[in-house]
C-alpha cells in the first residue's frame, strides 16, 4: 500500500466524477421519461398493449448491460447502413452509445418498478376517482401516478444506485469516467489496490448521498397517518418503572 | 486438538514451499489478442510466436509449461500476486515495468508504427524508414514534427497500458484526440467503423489486421518507431523475487538464439527475422 499512489488516485479520479454523474443521471432521467407511458401500457389488461412492453423489458432485464453496450457500440458500428445515415453523427460518439444503452436498460427496469406500483394502488382510490367523475387520464395523472411514485420509491432508489454502479461499464468503450480513469492510472502505476480502493470510495460516497436523498423523500411523501411515530423518550416514574400505557390515558 | 491442527497446517505450508523450490511446472500468461505474437485459435487455445518460443524455452529448462490467457490490463498485477509465474505476451522490457517485475533477456526485437485510414489521403511517407526514439537529434525532431503536422486534429486509438499509449501521448497528445482501448481487436473494430482515424501499435499486430479483409481500409503511415519508452526489446516478465527463474530463462534464451531457433520461429511467424542478434 503506497500512500503516494493512493493520494494521486484521490486527486486524479474526481476528474472523472462529472462524466460518471452525467452518464448516470442523464440516462436515469431519459429512462424515467420513457418508462412512465410504458408502465401504464404494461399494467393495462389489454394484451396488445402490455405484451410488446413485456417483450422489451424482458429482453433488457434478462441480458447483461455489458452485452447491450457492446452490441450498441461495436455492433451497430459494423452496419454500413447506419454509418452512412444521419444516425452516425450520434452513434459514432462513445458517450451517446453509452447514454443510449444505459437509457434503454434503465427504462426497462424502471418500467417494471412503476408497473408494480401502479398495480399496488388500492382499487378503492380509483373507484373514488371514478365516482368524482374524473376521466381516465385525470385519474391516472392525479391519483394513480402520485400514489405509484410513493409506492415505488424504495425500489426506484435501488435502480438509481444500480445505474450509478453500472455507469462504470462506460470505461469499456474508451470513456474516461471514474472507473476509466482508475484503469488508466492502474496501467501507469501497476498498483491496482490503491487506485481501485480510491475509486470504490468515490462510488460509496455517491451511493451514500443517493440513499440519504431517497430516505428524505420517503419521509416527506409518506402520508402523515401512515408515518411511524417519531421516537420519544419514555418518561420514568420515581420507582424506575416505565408507566403503563393505559394508566396515563 | 489445537496442536494437531497447527501441525497439519504447518505441514501443508512446508509441502507448498517444497513445491515452489523444486518446481517442475510453470504457468505462463499471454494476452491472446495480438497475432502473430499471440492469439487464441478457434479451438480456444493460445498460439503464436510467444507460445512457440515459450514451449521451446520450457523444453530447454525441462519445465512442464501451461499457457493461460490473461487480459493485458491486469497482466502485471496478476503476475505479482502469483496467479501465474511468467508473462510471454510480446511485452517490451521497459524501465517503468522493471519497477514492478523482472525481465529476462530480450527474445525478440521489433518496432511500432502508426496506421491511418486510407480515405484520409494524407501526404505519403516512407514507411520503411526507421526512427529510434532513444536519443532525439534535430533531424529526428524534424521527422516527428512532420508526422505531428499530418496527424493534427485526428483521433487516434491505442491499447491501454501499452508503451505505445505512453509514446502516443508524448508525441501526439497535444495535437490529436487519443482513445485507449482494452484490446487491440476492439480498436480494429473502431478503425473499421471510422470512429478513429488511426492508431499506434506494434508493427506485427497491425500486419495481421492490415492483411485481413477489414484491414484493407487502412495503411501504415510514417517511419518504423522503436527505442525510447519501448526499451531494448521483448522479454519474459517474471516476479522480482524469482531470481533463479530469470537466470534459467536467460540461459535458455541465449541457447535458443545461438542455435538459430529464435530466428527460425521469427521467420515462421513474422516473415522477417526479429531475433535478438539482428535487432540489437
Amino acid at each position: 500500500m503506497s500512500m503516494t499512489i493512493a493520494l494521486e488516485a484521490f486527486l486524479t479520479l474526481p476528474r472523472g466524477l462529472l462524466l460518471t454523474l452525467v452518464l448516470t443521471f442523464a440516462s436515469l432521467a431519459a429512462g424515467f421519461a420513457v418508462s412512465v407511458p410504458l408502465a401504464f401500457l404494461r399494467a393495462s389488461s389489454n394484451p396488445w398493449a402490455s405484451a410488446p412492453v413485456l417483450a422489451y423489458t424482458y429482453a433488457f432485464r434478462g441480458t447483461p448491460l455489458l452485452v447491450q453496450l457492446f452490441l450498441i457500440y461495436y455492433g451497430i458500428g459494423q452496419l454500413p447502413l447506419v454509418r452512412q445515415s444521419f444516425l452516425w453523427a450520434v452513434m459514432r460518439e462513445p458517450f451517446w452509445c453509452a447514454f443510449i444503452a444505459f437509457t434503454l436498460n434503465s427504462a426497462a427496469h424502471t418500467t417494471e418498478v412503476l408497473r408494480g406500483g401502479i398495480q399496488a394502488v388500492p382499487r378503492g382510490q380509483i373507484e373514488a376517482a371514478k365516482a368524482l367523475g374524473l376521466s381516465r387520464f385525470h385519474t391516472a395523472r392525479l391519483i394513480v401516478f402520485p400514489l405509484t411514485l410513493r409506492i415505488a420509491l424504495p425500489a426506484y432508489a435501488n435502480e438509481v444506485v444500480g445505474m450509478l454502479k453500472a455507469s462504470s461499464l462506460a470505461s469499456t468503450i474508451t470513456l474516461l469516467e471514474v472507473t476509466g480513469l482508475a484503469r488508466q492510472l492502474v496501467s501507469e502505476t501497476f498498483a491496482p489496490y490503491e487506485v481501485f480502493i480510491a475509486a470504490g470510495a468515490f462510488y460509496l460516497l455517491l451511493t451514500l448521498l443517493i440513499t440519504q436523498g431517497f430516505q428524505m423523500l420517503e419521509t416527506r411523501w409518506t402520508p402523515t397517518a401512515n408515518r411511524p411515530p417519531p421516537a420519544q423518550p419514555v418518561p420514568r416514574r420515581a420507582n424506575g418503572k416505565p408507566p403503563l400505557a393505559s394508566a396515563e390515558t | 486438538m489445537k496442536r494437531t491442527l497447527l501441525l497439519a497446517l504447518s505441514l501443508v505450508v512446508c509441502a507448498n514451499n517444497a513445491g515452489a523450490m523444486d518446481r517442475k511446472t510453470l504457468t505462463i500468461a499471454s494476452e491472446g489478442a495480438s497475432p502473430p505474437w499471440n492469439a487464441i485459435t478457434p479451438q480456444g487455445e493460445l498460439a503464436g510466436f510467444d507460445i512457440d518460443v515459450g514451449r521451446d524455452l520450457c523444453r530447454r529448462m525441462k519445465f512442464e509449461c501451461t499457457f493461460v490467457p490473461q487480459d493485458w490490463d491486469g497482466i502485471i498485477p496478476a503476475l505479482t500476486v502469483g496467479k501465474f509465474d511468467a508473462i510471454m505476451s510480446g511485452m517490451a522490457i521497459t524501465e517503468k515495468r522493471k519497477k514492478s517485475i523482472a525481465f529476462s533477456k530480450p527474445y525478440a526485437g521489433g518496432f511500432n508504427q502508426v496506421v491511418i485510414r486510407k480515405d484520409l489521403n494524407l501526404p505519403p511517407t516512407d514507411t520503411l524508414a526507421e526512427l529510434d526514439l532513444t536519443t532525439i537529434d534535430p533531424e529526428k525532431q524534424a521527422k516527428i514534427e512532420e508526422l505531428r503536422a499530418a496527424l493534427n486534429g485526428r483521433t487516434l486509438g491505442v491499447l491501454r497500458s501499452s508503451n505505445s499509449e505512453a509514446v502516443l501521448n508524448e508525441l501526439f497528445g497535444k495535437v490529436a484526440t487519443i482513445r485507449s482501448y482494452d484490446s487491440q481487436d476492439n480498436m480494429h473494430l473502431d478503425l473499421v467503423a471510422e470512429r478513429i482515424d488511426g492508431g499506434l501499435a506494434d508493427y506485427f499486430t497491425w500486419k495481421a489486421f492490415l492483411d485481413s479483409t477489414d484491414g484493407g481500409i487502412a495503411t501504415l503511415y510514417g517511419p518504423r518507431l522503436s527505442g525510447g519508452l519501448w526499451g531494448p526489446g521483448v522479454g519474459v516478465g517474471l516476479r522480482q523475487d524469482d531470481g533463479e527463474l530469470v537466470a534459467a530463462f536467460d540461459s535458455a534464451i541465449e541457447a535458443a538464439t545461438s542455435d538459430g531457433t529464435l530466428k527460425r520461429l521469427s521467420e515462421q511467424w513474422f516473415k522477417i527475422d526479429v531475433s535478438p542478434q539482428t535487432s540489437n
